[in-house]
């Protein structure tokens, strides 16, 4: 196995795309390294990206967020910009492993492992993050849900890797909120994953709301009929059961040894709920 | 010779009862103590178990000759290389063990009879090649179906694991054979008399699952056997010796010819009491005239070591309306996994051992099921059947409106109740530990909304056992305690505690070191909560020992007679007549004048410690539900214990707290999940879940102290007792606050969301 660090997204989409044998990209290494060693995967080519500048950098322009692929949950979680505008996505990353998975563990190793149950899929997807992607033929840009087409499968091509996630802005009465079920209180993969996002008017009605529902389908869910049962309304008890209802009926889970198909259906509208309730506090407090 | 200062505590103790820094502390949270992987030796080669991949397989040829050619390999072991052995059933901690099954569970013979049984070894130059050569043994098998319900198992059409097995213990003895390997019961009175006196009776069917003891090591060990048929082997165990002999057995050795050393070990909790790599590992190294090193994976530790039995437990109760338990009735069906021998037996004794009862039967069943052979976890079978008569019990105080402690201390067993199991208690501390509850801040603080509180007792029985130690005096008066049981609670501080008492001195002279198998007489390992007990009991009779010799010789340079030396304070003092006549003569003086007075002193003891002082326990525990995912949290948490004395209290609290919080696994959520073929979906901790510390709260305790009257300062077993009662007092909790009881364990997120499901849906009509 060959292991190779380039310092330019040039230098890594070079090797990755360069005709050789197919590569790996390493990030944190939290999921590769364990799987390697498990002998899952055994590639011939491993990309460390972690020397690519760009990838280790938050940045903040005009009050748009960009995080790198490989920036680790610790640091996202000592960035108080990004803490203060995304707080829903920093807690999913947050929520990953323990304080030693934290120093490695990043977004895009958590996109890219392409589990249904990755935690901060389903914030990233909430919040309306795009990947920016560098290739062979370039930088495109496409929504983080168009990433996995189910599980362990990539849209990317040969020679593409994730270079960083970039937020839209971030209106005013706005927040994210993300939640998961797992029966112990940490170490555990999500039997259910929720992330909501809303925006509010200034007469506290709910403008804008994106709810994604992880570990309950094949990828992780947008589920489009959640967030317009709480557009236009203030997200009372009413809207809040619709929403959960919602929820409730997109999820298409299998039974298997974390949860039931019964328990995760129900549970994904309670968590939807719950984090509704706390993306509306956080939306409320940010005005 | 009036040797005072050893023996009764009368209550005051210098050492006993303190809480010294222990002695392994440093060396463990450094990483310079030795655990089971950590030694390596020249020219050592690694060895790796080929594992059946069905549940239930008849072997009809191995074909090893690919990976024998595959460079780097240096032997292969099979069945082949191991003789058979008739049945033959020897102790193995609380358990008994038949060698015929022994030498199949090492290494299937005609059938592999679950997922992960051994099915052939390999040695070779590193792991990588020793993996690549497993891959190149060719295993015909026919495959043939498997059950792993107990109940399913005892169903007359079940497949047969093993078909020559006649139930034992049923007479006239059944013509067909089964899988039940043997029916058990015990019995005082006439039930049917008791039921008939009752007002209420409660009865109800329990299940448990299997759940494993979770240490943190995995099993291993480096075998290396020489040209001249000696051999050495390095493991993790709790009892070495032990080991030894099931190696000798299973090799045809003498047990002279074998070393068995303990390393450290990380964790047991009855697991490490059988072997497992170890008579694989010496094969491989007879073989290949080479060191083998063996290590299972996570992965192999679930497959292949033994969980606790998954059991289906009935009981009924008889209560008057008063609250006297007048009759208590259960039967009891345990796995045993792939062979018998499940500790369905200590099931039956324990079940109702806390209540004084005039009726009592209880019938047990040892079953066989294409599962891991079951080892001892902690109070081997007794939390699943007090699970199912703690609960009832709970049950029947909530029916007359009586306190769930006042109902067990109307019931309770004491000094001079008859236990259903036979023997008749000495003074045992069951009602001090149900007061201490009664009495204490925890079940009296009031509850948050939606919050349930409950309590459980249990019981366990404790062991004695052979057990041999030595302290060797050094030349300045410091001292080497050599015992023989390894330490996997605290017991090497206890032990050094209760000889410093013992012998007047300060304990930091006394360093404690676990002998191998050569250097100490044969000891038991460790076991039924005997260490502090009956390695305690040796420590101080070679204690004892060694102030004889001590007295004695001080008795020769004073030229008096040894009568006319007492032992007080670590030195020898002329006593009698002769009071004051000499300058006393310290254990650092006679250490030091010892070569030139007679020679060394080496105080020894070996004895077949009796009288071990059975331990109740009483928790409490209060618990939240999320009522709309199911989850408990366990918000608060008491377990009080009678530990007779407690030599070391913190490896006394530890053992409370650990015991309390490996229930709390078994009750919420530890269980094995099988795929149709029988194959383990969660051999692992991501997805077998052992409680995280987050999982639990602070573990309060508090340590009762009813001393045990056999030993010198009143020690019992504390290690074992403490994970009878979390499951019912968890279950009991629930109750309390959801008002559903549960029966089958785990109390999983899941199955509690759809219990609370079920009971909103209205009865149909
Ligand atoms: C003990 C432990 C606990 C864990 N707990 C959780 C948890 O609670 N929640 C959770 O969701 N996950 C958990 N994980 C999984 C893992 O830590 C996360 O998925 C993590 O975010 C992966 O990030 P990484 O940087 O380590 O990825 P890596 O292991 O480096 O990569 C993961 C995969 O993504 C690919 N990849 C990485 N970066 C890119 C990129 N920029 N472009 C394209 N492909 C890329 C890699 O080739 C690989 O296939 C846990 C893992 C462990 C070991």
């Amino acid at each position: 196995m060959r292991y190779e660090a380039p310092e330019s997204v040039e230098g890594a989409v070079a090797l990755l795309g360069g005709g050789g044998p197919r590569g790996r990209v390493l990030a944190g290494g939290t999921d590769l390294l364990v799987q390697l060693r498990a002998g899952v995967v055994a590639p011939e080519l491993v990309v460390d990206i972690k020397r690519i500048a760009e990838t280790r950098e938050i940045r903040e322009a005009d009050g748009m967020l960009v995080i790198g692929a490989a920036v680790s949950g610790a640091e996202l979680g000592e960035h108080p910009v990004a803490k203060a505008l995304w707080p829903g996505v920093v807690e999913s990353a947050e929520l990953i492993g323990s304080t030693q998975i934290q120093g490695r563990a990043s977004l895009a190793g958590n996109l890219c492992n392409a589990s249904p149950a990755a935690d901060t899929v389903p914030a990233l997807v909430a919040a309306a993050a795009t990947c920016k992607i560098a290739g062979p033929d370039g930088v495109r840009r496409i929504p983080v849900e168009d990433v996995c087409t189910g599980p362990g499968q990539l849209s990317l091509g040969d020679g593409e890797f994730v270079v960083a996630f970039e937020f839209p802005k971030r209106p005013l009465r706005s927040a994210d909120a993300y939640l998961r079920f797992i029966p112990r209180t940490e170490m555990d993969i999500a039997v259910v994953g929720a992330g909501v996002n809303l925006t509010f008017d200034d007469g506290g009605r709910c403008v804008a709301a994106r709810v994604a529902l992880g570990a309950v389908a094949p990828t992780v869910i947008l589920v489009e009929e959640a967030g317009e049962a709480l557009v236009g309304t203030t997200c009372d008890a009413a809207a809040l059961q619709e929403m959960a209802a919602a929820a409730s009926a997109a999820c298409r889970p299998i039974d298997d040894k974390r949860g039931t198909v019964e328990y995760r259906t129900e549970v994904a509208g309670v968590l939807a709920t719950r984090a509704a309730g706390i993306a509306a506090q956080r939306a409320k407090g940010s005005q | 010779m009036a040797a005072n200062s050893h023996g009764k505590t009368n209550g005051s103790t210098r050492w006993v009862g303190t809480r010294p820094v222990r002695p392994d502390g440093v060396d463990k949270v450094t990483g310079r103590a030795r655990f089971g992987a950590d030694v390596h030796l020249p020219n050592m080669l690694v060895g790796k178990v080929l594992r059946s991949p069905h549940a239930h397989a008849r072997i009809r040829s191995i074909d090893t000759s690919a990976a024998l050619a595959l460079p780097g390999v240096k032997t292969v072991v099979t069945r082949d290389d191991f003789n058979d052995l008739p049945s033959e059933f020897v102790p193995a901690g609380e358990m008994l063990v038949n060698y015929r099954d022994v030498v199949r569970n090492v290494m299937a013979r005609e059938k592999a009879l679950f997922e992960g049984h051994p099915v052939a070894a390999v040695a070779a130059v590193s792991e990588k090649v020793a993996r690549e050569a497993l891959a190149l043994i060719k295993v015909d098998y026919e495959v043939l179906p498997h059950v792993l319900d107990v109940v399913e198992a005892m169903a007359p059409d079940a497949p047969l694991l093993h078909e020559d097995m006649i139930t034992a213990g049923v007479d006239p003895a059944p013509t067909t054979p089964s899988n039940v390997a043997k029916v058990v019961e015990f019995k005082i009175g006439d039930v049917e008399a008791g039921f008939a006196e009752a007002d209420i009776v409660i009865e109800r069917e329990f299940s448990t699952q299997p759940v494993h003891q979770g240490y943190i090591e995995p099993h291993s060990c480096i075998a290396n056997y020489s040209e001249d048929g000696q051999a050495e082997l390095w493991c993790t165990t709790q009892g070495h010796f032990v080991v030894r002999g099931h190696c000798a057995k299973l090799l045809g050795m003498d047990v002279s010819k074998l070393r068995v050393t303990a390393s450290e070990i990380g964790g047991g909790f009855g697991g490490k009491t059988v072997v497992y790599l170890e008579p694989v590992a010496l094969m491989l190294s007879r073989k290949s005239g080479q060191p083998v090193k063996m290590t299972m994976t996570r992965e192999e530790v679930f497959q292949a070591s033994g969980p606790a039995a998954g059991t289906r437990v009935w009981a009924k109760v008889g209560m008057t309306n008063e609250g006297r338990i007048t009759a208590g009735e259960a039967v009891l069906k345990y796995q045993a996994g792939a062979f018998q021998g499940s500790p369905v037996q200590p099931g039956c004794m324990c079940a109702f051992a806390p209540y004084d009862l005039a009726h009592v039967k209880v019938v047990g069943y040892d079953v066989v099921v294409n599962r891991p052979k079951v080892a001892a976890y902690r109070a081997p079978g007794a939390p699943q059947s007090e699970f199912a008569v703690e609960s009832i019990i709970d049950e029947l105080a909530k029916r007359i409106g009586m306190d769930p402690v006042e109902l067990r201390l109307k019931n309770a067993a004491k000094e001079g109740t008859k236990a259903a199991y036979g023997p008749t208690f000495g003074p045992v501390g069951l009602v001090e530990t149900l007061e201490e509850a009664k009495a204490h801040d925890h079940y009296r603080a009031p509850l948050k909304p939606g919050q349930g509180r409950g309590v459980a007792s249990g019981f366990w029985f404790n062991i004695g056992g052979e057990t041999c130690a030595t302290l060797n005096l050094g030349e300045d008066g410091t001292i080497a305690l050599v015992a023989g049981t390894p330490d996997i609670g605290g017991s090497r501080a206890s032990l050094c505690l209760q000889a410093a008492e013992t012998l007047g001195v300060d304990v930091e002279r006394i360093r404690p070191l676990i002998g191998d198998t050569s250097t100490l007489g044969y000891t038991f390992l460790t076991g039924g909560s005997r260490t502090a007990f009956a390695s305690g009991m040796a420590v101080v009779e070679a204690a004892r020992d060694m102030i004889r010799q001590l007295c004695e010789r001080a008795a020769k340079i004073w030229d008096i007679p040894a009568e006319a030396v007492e032992w007080i304070d670590g030195e020898a003092r002329p006593a009698g007549s002769n009071a004051g006549e000499f300058e006393p003569l310290s254990l650092a003086d006679l250490a030091r004048l010892a070569g030139k007075s007679g020679g060394p002193f080496v105080g020894r003891a070996q004895i077949n410690a009796q009288g071990a002082g059975p331990s109740f326990g009483t928790h409490i525990v209060d618990v939240d539900v999320d009522r709309e995912t199911g989850r408990v949290t366990i918000e608060r948490y008491t377990v009080i214990q009678d530990a007779g004395k407690a030599v070391h209290p913190s490896y006394v609290e530890g053992q409370l707290q650990g015991g309390a919080v490996q229930g709390i696994g078994w009750a919420l959520n530890e269980e094995y999940i099988y795929d149709d073929k029988g194959r383990l979906q969660n051999p692992g901790f991501l997805d077998y879940r052992i409680p995280v510390c987050s999982d639990v709260p602070m573990i309060d305790t508090v340590i009762v102290e009813v001393p045990n009257p056999t030993h010198p300062y009143g020690v019992r077993g504390v290690g074992e007792t403490p994970i009878v009662p979390p499951m019912a007092a968890i279950a009991n909790a629930v109750d309390s606050a959801l008002g559903l009881r549960f029966t089958d364990l785990p109390m999983s997120p899941p199955r509690v969301l759809k219990a609370l499901g079920d009971a909103r849906v209205p009865e149909a009509a």
